[in-house]
């Protein structure tokens, strides 16, 4: 699968009542979610959002409560990823089990900047910054969250075992 | 080699033979818990398999305390889904509200937090349970989903940091203040997937109520687990809580020659209560530091400090004083049962006559939810966990932790203040 669209940076330790504050957490619908992503660090940010946009983050991205509205928001908004150079283990935990591509990569996180165009080879990790012609490579997920998402989920993964 | 603490729980609860850090493996859960923002996600994601049945109704905690009572149309249908699956599967542990309490006070009280338990929830704050020497932890919705279906979860056993902290406390310094220091000084993400283990002096003689806060903010420092290995003040208090849920417990304590990756020293008989300023609990200064802070508002309760003796200790610095004429001071009893005791020990007359509002238990405003949301501009202080940008309410407004004495001697003098300048 390839991934593609624009980086919108984020510095380090952006946590989820800035992903979605909890005023809109009377509601588990993506979509409505996703209209106020970000909104609590960039009011109106989903409005510029194009399809296929890219979140490009510092260390700890996602940190705070355990919501997983946070992520449910940013894949609701229309953004296809989210490169970081760390994640707070909650958010890391449910991008996985709803979907969300997430990449650690600090050397991408560092470099890539505001606008970039970014292409992303999400099964092989491989993080291309198409606006400044260089390459990078995040981390492998390790063997049994490949296994979760190659099930389709954790919930997909569950039925099956069962 | 020998096991930590947190080790040792996570390899009881595996067909293993042995377990290192950064190894992935599946747990058995002795109890997982939802409340009224993240059960619902969980139902919906448990009704979409097919599945109809849980895996343990008696293992299955449910407590609406977020938005209730009910703070509009919207958070009265979520309210409503936990209800309804709490009738429809028997879930023995569903609170409703006039039993409810804040969930991370609530379940220990109940006895259903006992040493040697692994425990998921789906609520950052789950950590809180580290302080009767369990291993517990937050996750998220779905991984919640999925302890309903199978009782099991996976982790990747995490690496263990020991504090030790030694030296007599002073006066007005407790639990919240040591773990504000900590964080301040290793910083939000300092203990990023990592366990938490509190050991030392200080921590010996250090009462539950002060282990619940400091256990209930290793999440502020990225922590998977916060823990302190259970000795007589946890037997004490489990042998009178666990009278209620007639639970089982194990106690483990790690070996001497557990492996950390890290080992931080601290003397803690110099500490001052510890204030963070905003946007991160991190920002952790000595009170006598955070000079000519007006405050708009002081909240003192929540799952970090909403138990008896943080109303005791609130109580004591209000005692025959009153609020200060530009303040509004909300006190948030966490459950039922501090609720009826602070009643009994005359705690809220006292507020109610220095001029505070007392709410039921609830989350309320500590995630900006109800019941004393800050208008532009505003400030608090409060006794809660997280101080980011509009947690509480507008994102021009500013939120400072505190523990109990800190928060209500504020109250009375408009600014943030030391219990000294008030006693």
């Amino acid at each position: 699968m390839i991934l593609k669209g624009r980086a919108w940076k984020f510095s380090n330790d952006i946590n989820t009542d800035e992903i979605i504050p909890a005023k809109y957490l009377v509601s588990v619908d993506p979509k409505e979610l996703g209209a106020y992503c970000m909104d609590g660090i960039i009011p109106g940010f989903s409005k510029g959002v194009r399809t296929g946009d890219i979140i490009v983050a510092g260390k700890n991205f996602g940190c705070g409560s355990s919501r997983e509205h946070a992520p449910l928001a940013i894949k609701g908004c229309s953004i296809s990823c989210v490169v970081a150079e760390s994640f707070a283990r909650i958010f890391y935990r449910n991008s996985i089990n709803i979907g969300l591509p997430i990449f650690e990569c600090p050397e991408a996180a560092r470099s890539i900047e505001e606008g970039d165009e970014v292409e992303v080879d999400a099964s092989m990790g491989l993080i291309r910054n198409l606006t400044k012609d260089r390459t990078y490579q995040a981390k492998p997920m390790p063997g049994f969250i490949q296994e979760l998402i190659e099930a389709g989920g954790l919930m997909k993964w569950v039925v099956k075992k069962r | 080699m020998g096991y930590t603490v947190t080790e040792k729980i996570l390899l009881a609860h595996t067909d293993k033979r042995s377990i290192s850090p950064g190894d992935l493996i599946e747990c058995k859960v002795d109890l997982c818990l939802g409340n009224d923002i993240t059960a619902p996600i969980a139902i919906s994601e448990f009704e979409k398999t097919g599945v109809d049945e849980v895996f343990d109704n008696k293992k299955i905690a449910l407590v609406p305390d977020h938005f209730s009572p009910a703070k509009d149309i919207k958070s009265a249908e979520q309210l409503k889904i936990l209800r309804d699956f709490a009738r429809k599967y028997s879930i023995k542990y569903y609170y409703e509200i006039g039993c409810m309490g804040i969930e991370h006070a609530l379940l220990p009280e109940e006895g259903l937090t006992v040493p040697g338990d692994l425990i998921i929830g789906a609520d950052s704050h789950t950590c809180t349970y580290g302080a009767v020497g369990a291993f517990s932890t937050g996750v998220g919705s779905t991984d919640l989903a999925a302890v309903f279906i199978r009782g099991r979860i996976w982790f990747k056993v995490p690496e263990s940091i020991k504090f030790i902290y030694s030296g007599k406390l002073n006066k007005w310094v407790g639990g919240k203040d040591l773990i504000l220091y900590t964080i301040g000084d290793i910083g939000v993400g300092g203990a990023l997937y990592k366990a938490m283990e509190f050991t030392g002096d200080a921590i010996e003689r250090l009462p539950m109520d002060d282990r619940f806060a400091m256990c209930n903010m290793a999440i502020e420092a990225g922590g998977k687990n916060g823990i302190i290995a259970a000795d007589e003040t946890t037997l004490k208090y489990v042998k009178e809580t666990a009278k209620k849920s007639k639970k089982k417990w194990k106690i483990y304590k790690s070996d001497k020659d557990a492996q950390y990756c890290e080992v931080k020293k601290y003397d803690v008989s110099k500490l001052e209560p510890m204030v963070s300023l905003p946007p991160l609990p991190s920002n952790a200064k000595p009170v006598s530091q955070v000079k000519n802070v007006r405050i708009d508002q002081s909240v003192i309760g929540s799952c970090t400090n909403g138990r008896i003796s943080d109303l005791r200790m609130a109580a004591k610095v209000l005692k025959g004083k009153k609020v200060h004429k530009d303040v509004r001071c909300i006190i948030f009893p966490a459950t039922q049962a501090t609720y009826l005791q602070a009643m009994d020990e005359g705690l809220m007359e006292i507020f109610i006559k220095s001029g505070c509002a007392v709410s039921t238990p609830t989350c309320g405003p500590c995630l900006g939810g109800h019941m004393g949301i800050l208008a532009a501009g505003e400030r608090s202080i409060a006794t809660t966990n997280r101080n980011f940008i509009g947690r509480m309410g507008h994102l021009k407004s500013e939120v400072y932790l505190s523990n109990p004495a800190v928060a209500a001697a504020s109250a009375v003098k408009g600014r943030i203040a030391h219990p000294e300048e008030v006693i």
